[in-house]
């Protein structure tokens, strides 16, 4: 506490700078030297917010997404730098804090790189142009003849050379181009490649600041204790056993709870313990699971609202054979290893946060209103992150740590314990799927319907009224890809007062569940391998159907096809996100005990800008995937969420790590999402795989194979 | 108010905490050791550890008091000037994803190399199977601890 008092204001900003907010690569010493050693500040060219370059040469591209893991802070400025033509190794990194000026900063739906692929390239290339320009015109000769290499215009006559640095003050004057012409695929030299993360030193030696690290002068340490069952609210509270407690402050209550400000985060978690509070437990209370199951399967009764149909899912077709099956998802939880935590100021009528935030559009107006100020009063400096997945796309943490701030007008660091991360979480809403479907004397699918029943995300946050033609529900059952003439997708919601919003792939990871295992279904009714089934459903122009090729030869599919007892195959597909997917799963069943061997995965993804970011997020999406669909369940009860830590909502560990194989399709078709798009399939594959290994259909997640 | 005085990265260094406090929030809030993480607080998901004597340990789960006397070790001294084999590796094989767990992984695997250079793989599964990560990137490190172990490091 008294270490980190001594660092001054303005030392801290650049500490948060060198590795918090900004990034530097190894060159970046001797640049910083050359920066140091000039009188006068540097002259900048900023001909867009992502990027600028000052008259020493340093080029800095600026990150406006949030790096969690995926890679972001590599994969955008790749795209910057390829059209702009610099050294790789010589560009400075920096996250952009909020501004609205970057458009939409909220780093969710896979869309970093899908939404960036143009605008970024574009803003590399109106660069690179005006720096061409510029040089054509100081050697007065056509722009024709000139071109740009390694932060330097060539000219090609002679080959004289200007730098970046040195066309900074030319460049600046000139107006700003609206039609540049962006490189041929076949000309990248960045995009791509392989190129190593930027942030990893760092973040493996311990330098990295994430959210939770943050430290700022005069900051206090505050835990919030929050009522057990949703939507209670605090009714007295008696603070005196935490007074006693040294290095406490004070206490204050807040929307969401009581928070105790003390002079380290063990003795605000000890004060936070210490409290004596009087719970009104509000109108759920009483809640359970089961409640919720309930109204789930009422629901399922009715037709629900058809968001989809073709042909007549009702008529008669000879010799058919009918099946039908109901599937269903619990909660689950995000649980990214950092827990939640924001550190806050709040001073002259504005605030300052420094929050691991995935929305920090979001966490400003939340704040600002939180807080009775205007949005221009709050500015929010975006951290690294251990981890979102979905969960900090919400800023409840950042309101907290906001009010707390200005209740005590003291800088706060809040943290949540790994137990307050479980309980008061924003789940993956649970959901039921009534599936019915026909085969004919072929073998054919002839009928499929599908109806979900779900809490709706959209309607619980954002529009209690939500027309059941916006449903988020359908979301990963709408426009699949499979030709099957008589069909119906429908959607029921129901309501819970269970906090719910989006997780990796949110409905994607309940829908695809249970149509890939229903479609694994049909094609064992009819008697059908089941890559042969869904290849005969999917049209011959189909990327889906050239992945699944593809996947079948990777995986040996059809080769050996009798795998040993206890041992089995499954498959799954899946399109979303502008990506397309398909894996096998191979499994050992022991007793009760599951144990995924293999997986082999393909992506179709258009460009691949960085294919080892790719791999590495088909990786983490299947461990993903697998913790959901083997282990993640949080249960309710009495308003409140059972579950507390990792040992009671476990996930995936080294042992059961399967071998993971990523392959993917190449072409140069615009780009798709990655980070999502390989949770889908998991649940489904395995589940197939367990169905071929042993007989059993598993239909209902988490799987148990002793219920 | 008690004070401590600790072994940290060969550097002694006197706190003022209580006793009980774990010894996760004395690196991290009295001695701006942060790249030690916390996670969990329970012991469950190795994403706190340091070396204590060498050994590796879940520093959550230390209270200060017990801690007086030994020689603690955390990421930032593993080794300073960063030339340790696992990080080589580690960035060589980009074995991160958003890095949070990565030091408590890393110091799991750094005691047990340096115990046992050629851990089976068995004692390789016993160290890293309850150090949590959850961007999954177990492969990597299964990746990475193969070729460690078979450039005999
Ligand atoms: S934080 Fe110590 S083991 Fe999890
Ligand atoms: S790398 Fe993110 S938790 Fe392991």
């Amino acid at each position: 506490m008294k270490n980190s008092n001594k660092i001054k204001r303005r030392v801290f900003i650049k500490v948060v700078g060198l590795s918090g907010g900004g990034l530097f690569l190894a060159s970046y010493v001797p640049l910083q030297n050359l920066l140091a050693n000039t009188g006068d500040d540097p002259k900048i060219f900023a001909p867009n917010v992502f990027l600028k370059i000052d008259s020493n040469g340093i080029v800095t591209i600026i990150v406006h997404r949030s790096e969690m893991g995926q890679g972001v802070k590599t994969a955008l400025p790749m795209l910057v730098a390829e059209e702009l033509e610099v050294d790789w190794d010589k560009i400075v990194i920096e996250q952009a804090d909020v501004d609205a000026k970057y458009g939409s900063q909220t780093t969710g739906g896979s869309t970093s790189i899908r939404r960036s692929w143009e605008p970024l390239r574009v803003a590399g290339a109106t660069a690179r142009v005006m720096l061409i320009t510029a040089a054509a015109s100081h050697w007065n000769v056509s722009s024709d003849n000139c071109y740009a290499e390694n932060g330097f215009v060539i000219n090609k006559l002679n080959n004289e050379k200007l730098s970046y640095g040195e066309l900074v003050d030319e460049a600046s004057k000139l107006s700003i181009p609206t039609d540049v012409k962006l490189k041929d695929p076949k000309d990248f030299k960045i995009i791509g490649k392989r190129i190593h993360r930027v942030d990893t030193p760092d973040k493996i030696y311990g330098k990295a600041k994430f959210g939770i690290d943050v430290v700022i002068p005069g900051m206090f340490y505050a835990a919030v204790s929050r009522c057990p069952s949703f939507g209670g609210s605090v009714k007295s509270y008696d603070a005196a056993k935490a007074k006693n407690i040294s290095g406490f402050r004070t206490v204050v209550q807040i929307s969401s709870g009581v928070a105790v400000v003390a002079d380290s985060t063990w003795r605000a978690f000890n004060g936070r313990d210490a409290l004596n509070i009087q719970w009104d437990l509000g109108p759920n209370a009483k809640i359970n699971s089961d409640d919720i199951h309930n109204k789930l399967v009422n629901k399922s009764k009715a037709d629900g609202y058809e968001f989809e149909s073709r042909g007549d899912i009702n008529k008669n077709i000879e010799e058919e054979k009918i099946l039908d099956a109901v599937y269903e998802v619990p909660f689950i939880t995000h649980a990214p290893m950092e827990p939640m935590n924001c550190v806050a100021e709040f001073k002259d009528g504005k605030a300052e946060l420094w929050a691991p935030t995935q929305n920090p559009q979001n966490a400003r107006s939340e704040v600002a209103k939180a807080l009775g100020i205007s949005e221009v009063d709050v500015t929010v400096h975006v951290t690294l992150m251990g981890g979102g997945f979905g969960r900090r796309l919400v800023s409840d943490f950042a309101v907290e740590a906001a009010e707390i701030s200005k209740a005590i007008k003291k800088p706060v660091k809040l943290t949540w314990t790994r137990q307050e991360d479980m309980k008061f979480g924003w789940y993956r809403p649970p959901s039921l799927h009534v599936l019915k479907g026909a085969i004919d004397a072929e073998g054919k699918a002839m009928k499929f319907s599908h109806h979900i029943i779900a809490p709706s995300i959209t309607q619980f946050r954002f529009a209690p009224d939500l027309p059941p033609k916006d449903y988020d529900i359908k979301e990963g059952t709408v426009g699949l890809e499979y030709q099957i003439p008589n069909m119906r997708i429908a959607g029921s919601i129901i309501k819970t007062p269970i906090p719910i919003s989006w997780l990796r792939s949110v409905y994607n990871t309940q829908n695809p569940f249970a149509i890939e295992s229903f479609i694994d279904e049909l094609a064992f009714a009819a008697n059908t391998d089941p890559v042969e089934f869904r290849m005969k459903m999917l049209p011959d122009d189909s990327r889906l159907k050239n992945v699944l090729k593809v996947l079948a030869e990777k995986s040996g599919w059809g080769i050996g096809k009798i795998l040993p007892k206890g041992r089995g195959r499954g498959v799954a597909l899946f399109k979303g996100y502008d990506s397309f997917c398909a894996q096998v799963h191979e499994v050992t069943i022991s007793g009760n005990k599951i144990k995924v061997d293999r997986v082999v995965a393909v992506i179709d993804c258009g460009i691949v800008v960085n294919p080892d970011l790719v791999e590495a997020q088909m990786e983490g999406a299947i461990v993903f995937g697998l913790s959901a669909a083997l282990k993640g369940e949080i249960t309710i009860k009495n308003g409140g969420v059972e579950q507390s830590n990792f040992d009671d909502y476990e996930i995936l560990t080294y042992n059961e790590m399967p071998e993971i194989e990523v392959h993917y399709v190449k072409n140069t078709l615009p780009v798709g999402g990655v980070g999502e798009v390989g949770v889908p399939p998991c649940a489904p594959a395995v589940c197939n795989a367990i169905f071929a290994a042993t007989g059993k259909r598993i239909r209902k997640l988490p799987i148990r194979l002793d219920s | 108010m008690p004070k401590y005085t600790l072994t940290v990265n060969e550097k002694k260094q006197t706190v003022d905490v209580d006793a009980g406090t774990p010894l996760l929030w004395v690196l991290r809030d009295n001695l701006g050791l942060t790249g030690t993480k916390y996670s969990c607080g329970e012991g469950i998901c190795g994403n706190c550890t340091i070396h204590v004597n060498g050994k590796a340990e879940r520093s959550c789960v230390i209270n200060v008091e017990d801690a007086v006397g030994s020689s603690i070790t955390t990421i930032e001294g593993l080794a300073e000037k960063h030339d340790h084999p696992i990080f080589k590796t580690w960035i060589e094989l980009e074995v991160s994803q958003c890095g949070y767990c990565q030091p408590g992984q890393i110091m799991t695997l750094a005691a047990l190399l340096e115990q046992n250079p050629k851990p089976s793989r068995k004692e390789i599964d016993d160290a890293l199977n309850s150090v949590l990560c959850r961007c999954g990137t177990y492969q990597r490190i299964r990746n990475a601890v193969d070729k460690l172990v078979e450039e005999g490091q």
